[in-house]
């Protein structure tokens, strides 16, 4: 529970910063902008409020209050002249909508004046701003976007920049894994699949179909389920009856929560199982009420990085609970390297944007975290549950983080 | 078959318990609450903070947080409702009035459960243990929803219809105008009605929140889900509401089994249109 | 006399309008943009609702299906003829839901048309991912904020002469009595079902292409963007707001309205549910018929 004098100082800050643009406005007819500035305004519209507000809550916003809170403590961001301004943020909630978002980045890029604008939640509404970002001349550092097309899309917009792969990677990689198994005789031929009848659901869906295929696998159950769907008796029923070894859910939050809970009473205990978002949430065994160990999803982490543990230890100090285990570490390396990037280059945007496609970073990834053709390529595809933490796995016997552990034990 | 009917009666069970109370407040207090659903959702976060910050068992909770909220809705009822009644010149208008009233009410508490708690996922596990029922399998939180749901159902019946108090309550449902005349007290029957409609949306969140993931803006989901099956069985009638949700239940699961899971709630409103277009006054409702 | 005058000013104001775009930011365009959207939307659901007294929450089935036809055609035709597909499909559904559903009266017509958008969108979702295999479709055409804004302009413009001429015509006077007691105006030789059904169509049709003209500011479309409930809603709420009975009930109840929202989502980006809450309140208890009935009740009360 935030406390009543924090919410009542927001809204003294939120309309001293409406009444201060407003006056902005009205002065910037006579000067265009003062040189010696005190600090650098950095805004962001995301959906607090509507169906939205739950991914953002945990991927995205806790990172963009984390990152200033930090900067600005450290004395705000370094300019290229060793100097260092405080961050301003406006907030803005587009409430889920799609009009409200691009009226929003509107708002900052023109009305506010922002110096950056960090992008909203989603994949539909990444693509949504990105004209407007790209018209506008922002670095548009889409994180919470899931999409095959990013390399079409740094095209179209060259001051887009994509954070978190498409679906064809995470597909990819998960495959490889089943394909060890299946040639090392643990699990059958047979995949059950069920998906979310919404944007993310179905890009992984349609990426799997055709690997899986190609791997040899045959596709026993193969559904799609509306994202208001809240009983899953009948599904995990019907997957447990064709056979698979494997029951992949490309599932949010809600239905990765309710699937668990229902493969539990149905003592549902294919060998792998692969969920959606939310399962790399920390609060995920928890909700299970029990351990959830040897269930997979995308995602996950090194537990060696000292850098990454770091991280985590400060986002559960400053926020009050820990990150998720896929989105939050990628968010909070894009936002590192945009600080480094105005640190190099100052505040042109243009300049920060060549610097982010060219330049080489020290983040929570890594000391030389760098972007390939303006995407991130250094993911960590597939996780797993070991132990009780959720680390980045790949096939037994492959090289590279913890090796899989399969088959996932029953559920208690 | 007999797994999915199994399963089916059991959502439905879920369908049912919400939907009776807002068949109490709209056909008997004759108001269309469209904030029903963000009055279950406040008693989620409620069970939620007892259950996890105090450890006080959802089940225990159910007797402080019903009473609280019979509380609060005639609190609500005596400030919000009771003028626009007064005023309202026909039955249309206090429709109109009050679902804008309450339009605003959804979001007065959605925007206290979103500063109090935020808009992220909330989750927890509670009687989450396998239950056996004629071979079939299901969920213990999700069969005490259709326990209490028959159980409440069954207890409103018997009041309705066997006790001279469910009688001035039918009668006040029946014809508010003439009710007076009778020496029926209509302001306290319909506030006592309403009341009891929002204990029930209580009860509803505190079982709902054991076994369904929640935000503090998925009120909505409810509050249609809930009207659909209000209008279905009959505005005001407790058997109505049973029956829609028990059969809306059923549909979702044999379309999930036999048909397409991505087709449920399509089918839930082919059914809930073609109902409509047949018997406009519902399975249960007066002609 | 007095027509033509009010004829020259409203033209005034639309050229002002339309030439706004040259001097203003990109931002209060935008708001210019969403404001005349609404206008439109409510004076269109109006020109069915008000008269009729069937309140619709139909508003987003066909805004969505309107932005899903450009979503779904942008790139296989050129951009006229996709919006005039989308008023086509437009007025097929329409028909379709108006001839099986004007009977239902009060409270079931609000839950059907409502049902009535959920079903949609459900269909469009089950269609795309299970026949087409797509779920979210790009719309990439030309335009700008301006474009869209200009084309917004010019349908509220129609929308307004459609309405202004309804009101004029026989069809006006048959609808008075409609609205009054529709028992008598059948018995009067009123063929109420067909005025009702003519309509529901134009009043769809104008939606629909609100959202045709619309989706290409959001690039991306999926059905979860596009029949987001809250347009329904709001259509509603600035339709009675202002008074749906009137020709200019729904602009005077729309703007304010909008621009409300605007400031409020600009200045307490975290208290906006409550404070919109509160207004809604307020709203019912200070002025429960609209706004113009309100001036009126004063005006007269000044006058006594």
């Amino acid at each position: 529970m935030k406390n009543a004098f924090s919410c009542a100082a927001s809204v003294a800050r939120h309309f001293t910063t409406y009444a201060v643009t407003s006056l902005a406005i009205a002065a910037s007819v006579t000067s265009v902008s003062a040189q010696d500035r005190d600090k650098i305004s950095i805004g962001y519209a995301i959906s607090k409020s509507g169906p939205n507000a739950g991914g953002a809550d945990m991927t995205v916003t806790p990172n963009y209050e984390l990152w200033i809170k930090e900067v600005n403590q450290a004395g705000g961001l370094k300019l290229p002249d060793g100097s260092r301004l405080p961050i301003e943020a406006i907030a803005y909630d587009d409430r889920s909508s799609a009009e409200e978002v691009v009226r929003a980045v509107e708002r900052l890029a023109t009305q506010d004046k922002v110096d950056f604008i960090l992008p909203p939640w989603g994949t539909g509404f990444n693509l949504a701003v990105a004209p407007l970002m790209a018209k506008f001349g922002y670095p548009h550092l889409a994180g919470a976007a899931v999409t095959d097309k990013a390399p079409d899309f740094v095209k179209r917009w060259d001051t887009s920049f994509w954070f978190m792969g498409g679906s064809a990677d995470y597909v990819s990689a998960f495959t490889k894994i089943l394909v060890a198994e299946r040639d090392a005789g643990r699990i059958n031929n047979k995949i059950a699949m069920v998906s979310v009848a919404d944007g993310f659901g179905i890009d992984l869906v349609k990426a799997a179909r055709p690997s899986f295929k190609a791997a040899g696998f045959e596709i026993a159950y193969d559904k799609t389920f509306p994202p208001q769907t809240s009983d899953f008796a009948t599904i995990v029923s019907e997957a447990s009856n064709s056979q698979a070894d494997t029951f992949v859910a490309f599932t949010y939050p809600p239905h990765t929560f309710a699937l668990t809970k229902q493969s539990k009473i149905a003592s549902f205990n294919p060998p792998v199982q692969y969920l959606g978002v939310g399962a790399g949430f920390p609060v995920y065994p928890g909700i299970a009420g029990s351990s959830v160990d040897g269930v997979m999803s995308l995602g996950g982490i090194d537990p060696n990085n000292e850098l990454n543990t770091a991280y985590r230890e400060k986002h559960t100090e400053i926020v009050g609970r820990a990150p998720d285990y896929w989105g939050s570490v990628l968010i909070y390396a894009s936002l590192q390297m945009l600080g480094q990037a105005i640190e190099r280059v100052g505040l042109d945007k243009a300049a920060v944007a060549k610097e982010l496609s060219t330049g080489t970073f020290a983040t929570v990834l890594g000391d030389e975290t760098r972007l390939e053709d303006n995407q991130l390529r250094a993911i960590n595809w597939v996780g797993q549950w070991q132990n009780g933490q959720f680390v980045a796995v790949s096939p037994a016997g492959g090289s590279g983080t913890a090796a899989v552990k399969l088959p996932k034990p029953d559920w208690e | 078959m007999l797994e999915h009917v199994i399963n089916g009666l059991v959502l439905g069970g879920t369908y049912a318990l919400v939907a009776m109370g807002l068949t109490m407040q709209y056909g008997i207090a004759r108001i269309m609450n469209l904030s029903f659903g963000d009055m279950i959702i406040a008693a989620c976060f409620a069970t939620h903070v007892l259950f996890t910050a105090l450890g006080i068992s959802p089940i225990a909770a159910l007797l402080i947080i019903v009473p609280a909220s019979y509380a609060i809705n005639l609190g609500i009822y005596q400030v919000m409702m009771k003028p626009l009644v007064s005023r309202a010149a026909d039955e249309g208008a206090l429709e109109v009035d009050s679902i804008l009233l309450t339009f605003g009410v959804l979001f007065v508490i959605q925007g206290i459960l979103l500063i109090m708690f935020g808009g992220g996922y909330n989750s927890y596990s509670f009687l989450n243990t396998p239950v056996k029922m004629l071979g079939t399998v299901v969920a213990g939180n999700r069969l005490l929803a259709l326990v209490l749901s028959l159980a409440i159902g069954a207890v409103l019946v018997f009041i309705l219809y066997r006790t001279r108090w469910g009688m001035i309550l039918r009668a006040v449902s029946l014809s508010p105008q003439s009710a007076p005349l009778f020496g029926i007290d209509t302001d306290r029957t319909a506030r006592t009605a309403f009341a009891i409609g929002g204990a029930m949306a209580a009860t509803g969140g505190v079982v709902v929140s054991m076994f369904q993931t929640f935000t503090a803006t998925a009120g909505v989901v409810f509050t249609m889900k809930a009207l659909i099956v209000v209008i279905l069985g009959g505005k005001g009638s407790i058997p109505g509401a049973i029956a829609a949700g028990l059969l809306l239940g059923l549909v979702e699961t044999f379309v999930a089994a036999y048909v397409d899971p991505g087709l449920t709630l399509a089918a839930v409103y082919s059914v809930f249109l073609l109902l409509l277009l047949v018997r406009p006054n519902g399975l249960f409702g007066k002609v | 006399m007095k027509t033509s005058y009010a004829f020259i000013l409203a033209g005034g104001v639309l050229a002002l309008l339309a030439t706004a775009p040259v001097f203003i930011s990109d931002y209060w365009t935008g708001v210019l943009l969403g404001m005349t959207g609404y206008v439109t939307l409510a004076t269109a659901w109006a020109l069915f609702s008000g008269p009729t007294r069937y309140v619709s929450l139909a508003t987003v089935a066909f805004f969505g299906v309107g932005a899903y036809t450009v979503a779904v055609l942008n790139d296989i035709m050129p951009y006229p003829l996709v919006l005039l597909c989308a008023a086509g499909i437009g007025i097929t559904m329409a028909l379709v839901v108006g001839l099986s559903t004007l009977r239902l009266a009060g409270v079931y017509f609000v839950i059907f048309t409502f049902g009535l958008a959920e079903l949609v969108r459900q269909t469009v979702s089950w269609w795309e991912v299970n026949v087409t295999y797509t779920m979210g479709r790009y719309v990439f055409l030309p335009f700008e904020g301006r474009h869209i804004y200009w084309q917004l302009l010019a349908l509220a413009a129609v929308t307004f002469l459609i309405s202004w001429s309804i009101g004029r015509s026989r069809i006006g006077l048959a609808l008075k009595a409609l609205g009054d007691d529709e028992t008598v105006a059948a018995h009067s030789g009123v063929d109420v079902t067909r005025i009702k059904l003519l309509l529901f169509v134009i009043s769809s049709t104008i939606i629909t292409l609100v959202g045709a003209i619309q989706a290409p500011r959001w690039t991306y479309i999926e059905p979860s963007i596009v029949f987001n409930p809250t347009v329904s809603f709001m259509t509603l709420i600035m339709a009675l707001l202002g008074g749906a009975m009137r020709l200019w009930g729904p602009l005077v109840g729309a703007i304010p309205l909008f621009l409300l929202f605007e400031w409020l989502s600009g200045t307490f980006p975290d208290h906006f549910s409550i404070i919109l809450g509160l207004m809604f309140i307020l709203i019912v208890f200070v002025m429960p018929n609209g706004v113009l009935a309100k001036f009126d009740s004063l005006r007269k009360g000044s006058k006594l």
